[in-house]
């Protein structure tokens, strides 16, 4: 049994990123990440290899990532919603010119400057685009402490395998809270790049990172191509927790700390008898459609939990399919939905479908 | 028979795209020339920008890596990072360094971050059509600038080198021209240290090359290269403006 | 003894190597055009060329090879 250690949030993240192979760190200071870089300032310069950089602005450091990227090594930046919205661009770049890395948005409320406490507001942003063209990015979202460890690794590995950039996108909360992680073990997650820029050495022909394809024909078939691989992680990568399902009447779809707060909720709901479950995303791109659409063959309805004035509840539609009522349970601007307020809204559900018979 | 000057080995046999007379083709030999020279091209890899020179990857025989518009210091900063022992330069005009580009030009600079930048000054943007630049002359006429630049609505010229040599950090600054054979022959000796500072680990080196835009300057080659020596270098003159390799000699 | 190769067929026309040449031995071909569609650069006289390569030094396309 591994030993525990009590851990904040973003500190968890930047330590299972260290030990995933990770030496090199671009970052910015922005509410309520800070403790990520700050981690990294101090463990980085003290490792053989260690590249920790605070850049001059999120831009710069997602175009220190992009170069990193480009010689095939580990490499990740991490900030909070306005940085992430500066970094989109670079995050086109990255993802056309089919470069793993990872970037960690610690969502705050917003839009614009916003807030500094927690969201769950830049779903859109991560799952339906955020920077301009064709291309997704790996989103997996950590509903503890040690998810937040334990996703990070694994979105190391997820990149490098798919070439392809990820996502964690947790919120405020995740980031600041404080539990007992069981730390990741050190792995160095070898794989070939051969198409990565490291010279040379006179024994190969050039090798070009780009994205910038001028003739139509050539660029539709990389969007294709590109395409072709995200079909095989929408095939293979989708993750998910199942709670309270085998015999849920509802369902709640909720990630994050509102999954967290959404589990007291079904406890409180199952005591009074109603038979509520709960599909967590851990990935919600791609997103767990099929469990979804499942689920809806045996469910009455959903409740959309969200830090956020309703965008997850989209996907959530899409994949059922029209076939139950999905309403959406919400706070914004850095609030959280509270187990009453989950427990309310499920509640106003069960009434519009069964007609108040409970 | 000895050959006293051929194409250097560090460019491909790609055609170059540009516009007849243009100085890029004349500064990517001289980059070429100072790969060759110093026998790096198997541990070089140059960052291209986002203007006329971007598709600079397809010229170059080394590893090269295309990087967003103005980002190329930073793109260079990972790279070089990442690399310490292989040899980062970066290929950059006017819009992506001293525009878009400032913030992560002076980081770089002020970090004194171990790359070669060639900065090519040609007050205006000529890929997208001739519009003003940073560097555009007061009173210079640009698409964007149709009445002649107004330093009262646009405000005036940036000169890079001089701003640069402000910060403590950077190891050599130099601008040159290309604009007649003394000019480029100046120019290649400033180019080859510039990577020859690299490799001996000195810090940051910025070549600026104030070159012209025959076409969206609306004049002949000729004509444009004397407008160079007449207007260009009294605005932007040539010389070096931080060798910190003079002050160690002594 | 000095020999300049033109490869005809990437000259672009420009004339900066007809300006910069010190012996003003080359000219643009203006009964010849070449697969860009531009009046070449040709040598007008050999015999006079000293291989300075300040043709060479000029040439944004890398069209001359210079020898002695």
């Amino acid at each position: 049994m591994p030993e525990k250690v009590l851990m904040k949030g973003n500190e968890a993240i930047a330590e299972a990123a260290l030990r995933a192979g990770c030496k090199h760190y671009f970052g910015y200071p922005i509410t309520p990440q800070t403790e990520l870089t700050a981690y990294m300032a101090k463990k980085l310069p003290k490792m053989e290899g260690g590249v920790f950089l605070q850049a001059e602005s999120e831009i710069s450091a997602i175009n220190m990532v992009y170069g990193v990227a480009s010689t095939g090594k580990r490499v990740m930046t991490s900030s909070s919603s306005p940085g992430i919205s500066l970094k989109q661009e670079g995050i086109s770049y990255i993802a056309g010119a089919d470069l793993p890395a990872v970037i960690v948005n610690v969502q705050r409320g917003g839009p614009g400057l916003g807030g500094i406490q927690p969201s769950q507001s830049d779903y859109f942003q991560a799952t339906k685009g955020g920077g301009h063209g064709d291309y997704h990015l790996i989103v997996l979202t950590p509903s503890s402490v040690q998810e937040m460890a334990d996703l990070t690794h694994l979105a190391f590995d997820l990149a490098d395998k798919y070439r392809c950039p990820a996502m964690l996108l947790a919120d405020g909360t995740m980031g600041q809270m404080m539990e007992p992680v069981a730390l990741p073990e050190e792995h160095l997650g070898g794989i070939e790049k051969p198409w990565a820029v490291t010279g040379t050495e006179m024994k190969r022909e050039h090798n070009i990172i780009n994205s910038l394809y001028l003739s139509p024909e050539v660029l539709e078939k990389t969007n294709f191509e590109r395409y072709q691989r995200y079909a095989q992680i929408e095939e293979n990568e989708v993750r998910y927790e199942n709670y309270m399902m085998d015999d849920a009447e509802y369902c709640i779809v909720a990630f994050g700390i509102a999954a967290r707060v959404a589990k007291n909720a079904i406890t409180l709901m199952r005591k009074e008898g109603l038979k509520v479950g709960l599909i967590r995303p851990i990935t919600v791109w791609p997103f767990p459609k099929k469990a979804i659409r499942a689920a809806a063959d045996k469910v009455k309805g959903f409740v959309s939990v969200e830090l956020s004035m309703g965008q997850m509840i989209e996907d959530v539609k899409l994949a059922e399919e029209c076939l139950r009522p999905v309403v959406l349970c919400n706070r914004a601007g850095g609030m959280i939905p509270g187990v009453d307020q989950i427990v309310s809204v499920t509640k106003d559900l069960v009434s519009c479908v069964e007609g108040g018979a409970r | 028979m000895a050959i006293v000057f051929q194409k250097p080995k560090s460019l491909t046999s790609k055609e170059l795209h540009y516009c007849p007379g243009c100085p890029h083709g004349i500064i990517h030999r001289l980059v070429a020339e100072a790969i060759d020279n110093l026998g790096i091209e198997g541990r070089t890899i140059g960052v291209a920008p986002v203007g006329c020179a971007v598709m600079a990857y397809d010229y170059f025989s080394c590893d090269m890596v295309e990087a967003a518009h103005g980002r190329a210091p930073a793109v260079a900063t990972g790279l070089k990072r990442s690399l310490p022992g292989n040899i980062i330069f970066t290929y950059q005009g006017d819009g992506d360094l001293a525009s878009i580009g400032m913030a992560e030009t002076v980081h770089a600079a002020t970090r004194n971050e171990n790359i070669t930048i060639i900065f090519v000054n040609n007050a205006i943007y000529g890929m997208t059509g001739g519009q003003m630049a940073p560097t555009s002359l007061p009173g210079q006429v640009t698409q964007t600038s149709p009445y002649g630049r107004d330093v009262k609505v646009a405000g005036y010229p940036i000169k890079v080198c001089e701003m640069l040599s402000a910060l403590d950090a950077p190891y050599y600054i130099e601008r040159v021209a290309v604009n007649n054979v003394k000019n480029v022959l100046k120019a290649k000796k400033a180019v080859e240290k510039a990577f020859r500072n690299q490799i001996e680990g000195k810090g940051f080196s910025l070549i600026e090359v104030v070159s012209a835009c025959p076409t969206n300057w609306g004049m002949t080659p000729q004509k444009a290269l004397q407008w160079v020596e007449d207007k260009m270098i009294p605005y932007y003159p040539l010389g070096v403006f931080r060798d910190k390799g003079v002050e160690e000699a002594k | 003894m000095a020999k300049v190769t033109f490869n005809e067929d990437i000259c672009k026309g420009c004339g900066l190597c007809v300006d910069a040449c010190p012996k003003h031995i080359l000219a643009l071909d203006r009964n010849k055009i070449n697969k860009k569609g531009h009046n070449p650069a040709v040598m007008t006289d050999q015999s006079k060329c000293i291989a300075c390569a300040f043709c060479a030094t000029m040439c944004p396309d890398c069209v001359i090879t210079v020898e002695k």
